[in-house]
């Protein structure tokens, strides 16, 4: 006998054995349909982590939370160190913008140093907010709020800035940490840093 | 695509980005299956915005987008079709 021969009849396939390989490919088959239709109609989801609590780094998470929401996805912000202010209910009506170091300010930095300069560059902003009919953080937090967004506040940063749970709007979640914030990004389609 | 035809109008003149887009979200939920709503903004960029949201979603139908003049302002009249 030679090798072709036994080459030939092992290659022969018999009928259990093609049965058996039609069967392993439906049941393939069934799973891809099954994930696809999963990826395709399951909600996506984002994850975005705050960590400023200036006046114009509250808007960038906020109006991107509110608008993921409205397009079927479900949203996380994690709130940590100073992107607590956002969700901080009496602090997040007075947030400040920093005059110095930005060069978008109409002031020189040695002048933006000066004592109260701060607060003269946040009325500014607060106005050009208010006259182009721009929402307010608080706005912002409760459509984020009624549209299903989960907003979150880092618990150790709570503690560490000596916060009360209290403190913040009602509907925010606290009592969450990096690793519950990490196990959303996993499993999140988009993931952002602010 | 005449107002007449839309089953409900929300009217979001005067908010900014990303107001209309969301405001739009929460109306359309409330739209039956074949009905059409209507968005009257004043936001120029919700002609992008709302034509962006409703290509990304699944029984949203863009029907029209119209730009007008009321009282010297910028109207945008956005006509959604929810599909059954």
């Amino acid at each position: 006998m030679s090798t072709d021969a036994t080459a030939g009849s092992d290659a022969d396939p018999s009928t259990d054995d093609l049965a058996e390989l039609q069967a392993q490919v439906e049941a393939l088959e069934t799973e891809l349909a099954d994930l696809r239709s999963d990826v395709e109609n399951g909600p996506k989801k984002m994850v975005i982590i705050a960590t400023k609590g200036t006046l114009d780094m509250a808007y960038p998470p906020l109006i991107l939370a509110s608008t993921a929401a409205a397009f079927g996805y479900d949203v996380t912000v994690f709130h940590t160190f100073w992107g607590l202010e956002i969700l901080h209910e009496k602090n997040s009506k007075n947030l400040q913008l920093s005059s110095v170091g930005n060069p978008n300010m109409p002031v020189p930095n040695a002048i933006a140093a000066l004592p109260g300069m701060d607060r003269v560059t946040t009325r500014m902003m607060r106005n050009k907010i208010a006259d182009n009919e721009v929402a307010s953080v608080e706005e912002l937090i409760d459509v984020s709020l009624e549209s299903g967004v989960d907003l979150q506040a880092c618990q150790m940063t709570i503690d560490l800035l000596g916060y009360d749970e209290e403190d913040f709007y009602d509907g925010v979640t606290t009592g969450v940490g990096a690793a519950s914030a990490f196990q959303e990004m996993v499993e999140a389609d988009i993931q952002l840093l602010v | 695509m005449s107002t007449e035809t839309a089953a409900k109008t929300v009217d979001v003149k005067g908010q900014n980005c990303p107001m209309p887009v969301i405001k739009t979200k929460g109306a359309f939920d409330d739209v039956s299956a074949g009905e059409t709503l209507e968005v009257v903004a004043t936001d120029s960029g919700s002609l992008s915005d709302i034509k962006g949201w409703a290509e990304s979603t699944a029984d949203a139908e863009l029907l029209d987008q119209q730009e007008t003049t009321e009282g010297g302002e910028d109207v945008y009249k956005h006509y959604i079709k929810k599909v059954e």
